[in-house]
């Protein structure tokens, strides 16, 4: 499960101004980790029979093994502090870890657009993907702040240096000053609950929970759930605090857009899902309506403002946000069914994210330009570029076939019992306002008529239609078969289980 | 009375006097040279007194050399090694008297050492104004700019004030209990007084306080700091922010933990300190938010850390002083490394604006990939060490939150606030490095010429590169010290 220290191995060997070696050197990493990630997803069922296999044996069920984590490794790091480096994967976290690999490597292909000080971005590009990677796979609640943080920082400094636009100091002050707020808020949220626990191990607190004379108090549930939740729910991009995100995503240079919107803003929601839920309950049952009207914001008024956007990757940044609203709705249900839908929304649209703002990168590298008003009719002199924007666009508003779809009716059939009337509006809004402004751009964008200012364009060249193709089929493969990933999912029924008590108490 | 006990401070002097008097018959181009006979000196001096003391604590008449000063002096040694590679680098710019300069940061230094085993009010005043005058001298050293001069005046009169305020306080002290000694203060709270006498003691602790507040630059007595940091020699404003902040620190600590333990159950203290750090987190940070002179900068942020390290004092256990003592560990080599690359820069560009930062890492990649790490470290970014030192204090913090009689949410909301509003001036100079545009008002387009970094700069910026690295990513040993150094400190409060 090396898959960090491959790239930190990788990250020392660069002092050198050679620039091919960069770009294949961080390739070749990024691939690295994603044949690791396909090897832990393949043989994660397996290894998981093995080890309840050998608890019947010895009859006493680890913690691990009973909240389904395999693949685990476990070295102190700082004694003192009760921190310690364990690492392991349950059935969140290896589709993410597998979501997160695609996107990195996808990101990684899609980075020839930086011409200047390669050197820096692939170090900073690789200090992301291992950051994330290691932020989704940590069983320690220090390590899992620390390397989300790890790879939260170098998106700021990506937008301001390799950034695109007039606004891009300014998108790269609003983003790092949000998204340092949400992280802190975070970090308060979890000291407190590391207080009360005295542990850090995410399987200790997670057990504890469960005991009767462990269980947090009801007022310090309510005060540290809304910390946890104000502060993920910043970095996420919830409605109102989510317009960083597409003003960043903006400006941003194609591979890190890909890599946040893809992948690290996905780990706010991990998080919520993974841990505030079935440690803090009860705090969770007096947020969670206020969670599922928020969501509603993200849903409906992003979609709304998404239809307005000229600027390609404003649209997909808005639509983004929008997208991360079903996934509160999910969660905001706290059912079994609705946070496998989440979870499926997030993997989804982790890769529709990532094959989204990589086509319109590379647009943005051939046009110079992402004004709807300029660039159309691109279709014809781009067919395959163009093809996989349909497709792009038509999952973003929930074409069955795709991964999004499967995802967001999971989660609507599990908030249909708790919310129906938000539930209503969300799928309204999501039909009827992602349908508008998704057929909008592909009618300007790829069918329009090409205007005198329309720049010349040409279509991806053949080994660069790796990345993109790859996004693709798997959005499709999911799609087709969503079993591949409920099934991993569904080894997570001890947390979801956890979870899911907020809810229940209330309906009995 | 045992001298070796104090071999470590009469080892600093001799090396001060030993550079004096070799500089009689040193030509004067190899005068600057000399810094490498002070920190050879002082490596020397300081290995062969780690060898002494292993792990003993031993005592004389109104001085310990316990955990908590070994710690310390460490932190002193090693702060002024890099102040003193930092002076070597500096040495083109002073006039004159450069080894006069490296002999006065060894005689600061020695001063700065026995705080940290002061164990009475006398060795306390004593320590303080040797480093104290010592500063002043350094303070003015380049006498023919003007700002430096300013600084040397402003400095003197804030010092010489506070100095005033703190002798009346021990005075006060002294007359109430009858004894200078801090284990004797505290024996002698122990039996009941008359209120009057309470009132005045407890006055006189108040004024010795704010006698350390001057150090340690916090509320009410943060006036001098961005006028002094902005005027002084680089290398002295890096040695005030590390070396002379941490005597206050220790001092501080001292006297609460030992001389007045009885006074921590009452809830006037805790509540006077919260007070003092909220208001110096704010008034730091929002001060430096508009500031374009880097030193100056750095200065009103230094003040904010004051604040943050009072409130790892505030919460009076010993997690909290063992938290502040691994900040400090981590903020001095940030600020130090901070100071050294804008010294090599202020000296080629003759300003200390911001702007000259512009296309630093064309110039050179070095300096600022170094100055980055730095500033991330003091903005708390992990993996850095001042992540690991911020953490530590808010961990502290928290773990009081449910004290009775606690204005503690109140002062972790003001420091979160404070953090956040420090990013915003921090990323403001780690825009200026990638990607700022210069003087905005001026035609002149910023220079790209590569910038070369003075031999000995580059080393203190080495150490301060790996220090900072390594604090962050294994800080077990460092913690574990400051664990030791900090372990019974506190022991007495709980009695009642």
């Amino acid at each position: 499960m090396g898959l960090p220290l491959i790239m930190a191995v990788i990250l020392a060997l660069v002092p050198r101004e050679n620039r091919l070696i960069f770009r294949f050197g961080s390739i070749l990493a990024t691939l690295g980790s994603l044949l690791l990630a396909i090897y832990v997803f393949d043989k994660f069922d397996d290894r998981l029979e093995e080890a309840r296999g050998e608890v019947t044996i010895i009859e006493a069920t680890p913690l691990e093994t009973q909240y389904g984590y395999v693949f685990t490794q476990r070295s102190n790091w700082i004694e003192s502090l009760g921190v310690s480096f364990h690492v392991g994967v349950d059935g969140i976290g290896v589709v993410m870890v597998l979501m997160a690999a695609l996107v990195s490597f996808a990101a990684t292909c899609c980075a020839k657009e930086i011409q200047t000080r390669e050197k820096e971005f692939y170090i900073l590009l690789l200090l992301m993907t291992g950051g994330i990677l290691g932020a989704f796979m940590s069983m320690d609640l220090f390590l899992m702040y620390f390397l989300h943080e790890l790879a939260l920082i170098p998106t700021f400094i990506m937008i301001g240096v390799w950034g695109r636009g007039k606004h891009k100091s300014f998108a790269a002050y609003k983003v790092t000053i949000y998204l340092s707020i949400g992280a802190l808020l975070t970090l308060a949220g979890l000291i407190m609950v590391y207080l009360h626990f005295n542990t850090f191990s995410i399987v200790e607190i997670l057990h504890a929970s469960t005991l009767e004379n462990f269980t947090i108090g009801n007022s310090l549930q309510h005060f540290i759930f809304g910390l946890l939740l104000l502060g993920l729910g910043i970095l996420v991009g919830l409605w109102p605090f989510h317009t960083w995100a597409p003003l960043g995503y903006g400006a941003a240079p194609t591979a890190t857009a890909m890599m946040h919107a893809g992948v690290i803003k996905k780990f706010g929601v991990f998080m919520l899902i993974k841990f505030a839920l079935p440690v803090l309950p009860e705090g969770a049952r007096t947020w969670l309506p206020i969670l599922a009207c928020l969501c509603i914001g993200n849903i409906l008024y992003c979609g709304l403002v998404a239809m307005r956007q000229k600027d390609l990757n404003l649209l997909i940044g808005n639509s983004s946000v929008a997208h991360m609203g079903f996934v509160f709705l999910g969660i905001a249900s706290a059912t079994f069914i609705g946070l496998t839908g989440a979870v499926m929304v997030m993997v989804a649209h982790g890769l529709l994210a990532g094959l989204a703002f990589g086509l319109s990168g590379y647009l943005h590298h051939q046009a110079r330009t992402l004004d709807m008003d300029k660039v159309q009719g691109l279709l014809s002199s781009m067919p395959f570029w163009g093809t996989l924007m349909i497709m792009a666009l038509m999952a973003g508003c929930g074409l069955p076939g795709f991964a999004n779809f499967a995802g967001e009716i999971t989660v609507f059939f599990g908030a249909w019992e708790s919310y129906p009337i938000i539930t209503g509006i969300a799928v309204w809004s999501a039909l009827v306002i992602g349908a508008v402004y998704m057929l909008r751009t592909i009618r300007k964008l790829l069918h329009g008529i090409k205007g005198d200012d329309t720049p010349d364009t040409e279509d991806i060249s053949k080994w660069q239609r790796l990345p993109y193709a790859l996004l693709t089929a798997v959005l499709l493969l999911f799609g087709f078969f969503p079993r591949l990933i409920v099934g991993k999912i569904n080894q997570s029924e001890p947390t979801f289980k956890q979870a899911t008590s907020a809810q229940s108490e209330e309906s009995r | 009375m045992d001298v070796t006990l104090i071999s470590l401070e009469i080892g600093i002097t001799l090396t001060g006097i030993i550079i004096l008097l070799t500089d009689l018959w040193t030509p004067s181009e190899n005068k600057p040279r000399l810094g490498w006979i002070a920190i050879g000196g002082l490596i020397a001096v300081f290995c062969y007194n780690l060898n002494t003391f292993d792990q003993a604590s031993a005592y004389i008449n109104g001085y310990s050399k316990d955990g908590l000063a070994v710690y310390f002096q460490g932190f002193f040694v090693m702060a002024a090694i890099l102040v003193i590679l930092l002076t070597i680098s500096y040495a083109p710019r002073v006039n004159s008297g450069i080894s006069e300069l490296y002999a006065l940061i060894c005689f600061a230094l020695a001063g700065m050492c026995f705080a940290a085993g002061a164990n009475s009010f006398i060795m306390l005043f004593v320590a303080v104004e040797l480093i104290t005058i010592s500063f002043y001298v350094i303070t003015s050293f380049e006498r023919r700019r003007l700002r430096s001069l300013e600084a040397s005046i402003k400095y003197l009169i804030m010092g010489a004030t506070s100095s005033a305020i703190m002798v009346f306080g021990i005075a006060l002290i002294y007359g109430t209990t009858g004894t200078l000694d801090f284990n004797e203060v505290s024996r002698s709270l122990l039996t009941p007084v008359g209120p009057s006498m309470q009132l005045l003691f407890q006055i006189g602790v108040i004024l010795v306080l704010g006698g350390l507040a001057f150090k340690l630059g916090a509320i009410p007595f943060q006036l001098w700091v961005p006028d002094v940091y902005q005027g002084a020699p680089t290398p002295v404003t890096a040695f005030l922010a590390s070396g002379s902040k941490a005597a206050g620190l220790v001092l501080i600590i001292r006297t609460l933990a030992e001389a007045y333990p009885a006074l921590l159950d009452q809830e006037w203290l805790p509540k006077l300190l919260s007070i003092m750090a909220g208001i110096t987190i704010l008034y730091g940070s929002l001060c430096a938010l508009r500031q374009r002179n880097l030193k100056r900068l750095l200065g009103y942020s230094s003040i904010a850390s004051a604040g943050y390290i009072l409130l790892g004092i505030v919460c009076l256990d010993n997690t909290g002083s063992q938290a502040v003592l691994f900040y400090l560990l981590g903020y001095l080599f940030g600020i130090i490394a901070a100071f050294t690359v804008i010294s090599v820069l202020s000296e080629e560009s003759e300003d200390e604006d911001i702007s000259i930062l512009t296309n630093l890492h064309q110039r050179s990649p070095f300096m600022a990939t170094i100055l980055t790490l730095a500033i991330a470290s003091l903005a708390g970014i992990p993996p850095l060490a001042g992540f690991l030192g911020k953490f530590t204090i808010l961990r502290a913090a928290f773990g009081k939150l449910n004290d009775q009689h606690s204005s503690m949410p109140w002062l972790i909301g003001v420091t979160l606030f404070g953090i956040v509003i420090s990013l915003y001036y921090y990323f403001k100079i780690i825009r200026e490095i990638y990607w700022g545009s210069g003087l905005y008002w001026k035609e002149k387009k910023p220079s790209t010429e590569p910038l070369p970094c003075p031999r000995s700069a580059e080393i203190a910026l080495l150490i301060c590169l790996f220090a900072l690295i390594g604090l962050g990513l294994f800080p077990e040993t460092i913690l574990s010290l400051a664990g030791e150094a900090t372990d019974n400190l506190f022991s007495f409060s709980s009695s009642p």
